[in-house]
């Protein structure tokens, strides 16, 4: 049986990415608190795992080499929160609160990947050495 | 990696919300200056807060900082008062006082303060997890 790195990782490497991207997200929430008319946004693990696994993109397809590449702009696994107030008199929807704890919870699951990850890689090696 | 552009967009908070800190300590320190004209009396300022827009545009880019899109003067009415006794009086004795609020620049002041606390510990959270991460596979 070979040691293929792909199925010995399983879909930890790619929910690492996907907790590094949420990260980003919600740091960018946050940093925008006091911005007027700053709409909150956040991923949709679900789909931003099935993107990062199956390695698709909604990019637009091209039927000729003279198109204009049809970007996503935004990917389409962001999308905006719904506001808990529904005005907050500046037209701002993020609630630091939420977001904080967000992020802190999005950063122990990313450890809790990095863990699993780490316990794989260790397993590997002991097989490698033959211990 | 988009971890570490946590720490520009919690970089750009940052200095965002030290400019609002400044102009909130401006108007804290000059709350009591008169003048003898409405012209030259001080007004309150404040900071106007943007998302950065080149970076909301740029496909693939879901992490925006923030832009001091820049500093504006307070239109609240300035406060007369009629002290003819004062150096600085005008030829009907009044003299006048800039519209800063002093409780609302406290507020303020905590609301930026608390802020950009919150923008240190995502920095140092973002710098957890990447340290977390570069120690990956190294124990046995």
């Amino acid at each position: 049986m070979a040691i293929n790195f792909d199925n010995a990782l399983g879909i930890h490497q790619y929910s690492v990415g996907v907790r590094e991207r949420r990260a980003e997200v919600l740091a960018s929430n946050i940093a925008n608190a006091d911005t007027p008319g700053f709409k909150a946004k956040d991923l949709s693990f679900k789909d931003a795992l099935a993107s990062a696994t199956q390695g698709t993109s909604f990019n637009l397809s091209k039927t000729s080499e003279r198109h204009i590449s049809g970007g996503r702009g935004i990917a389409s696994d962001v999308q905006f929160r719904v506001p808990n107030q529904p005005d907050t008199g500046d037209g701002n929807t993020v609630d630091v609160q939420t977001e904080r704890a967000s992020f802190m919870q999005n950063s122990m699951e990313y450890q809790a990947s990095l863990s699993f990850l780490s316990s794989k890689i260790s397993t590997m090696r002991k097989a490698i050495k033959g211990q | 990696m988009s971890l570490f552009r946590v720490f520009d967009v919690a970089g750009s908070a940052m200095s965002a919300q030290s400019v609002r800190l400044n102009t909130t300590a401006s108007n804290l320190a000059n709350a009591n200056s008169v003048s003898s004209s409405a012209n030259e009396t001080y007004k309150a300022r404040y900071p106007v807060f943007q998302a950065q827009l080149d970076q909301a545009n740029a496909a693939q880019n879901e992490a925006v900082g923030v832009n001091v899109a820049g500093i504006v003067e307070s239109d609240a009415p300035l406060v007369n008062e009629f002290n003819p006794n004062h150096p600085l009086a005008d030829e009907n004795g009044y003299v006048y006082r800039p519209n800063v609020n002093v409780m609302e620049e406290m507020a303020n002041m905590i609301s930026a303060s608390r802020s950009y606390q919150t923008n240190v510990q995502i920095a140092d959270s973002a710098k957890k997890m990447l340290n977390k991460t570069l120690a990956l596979g190294q124990g046995t």
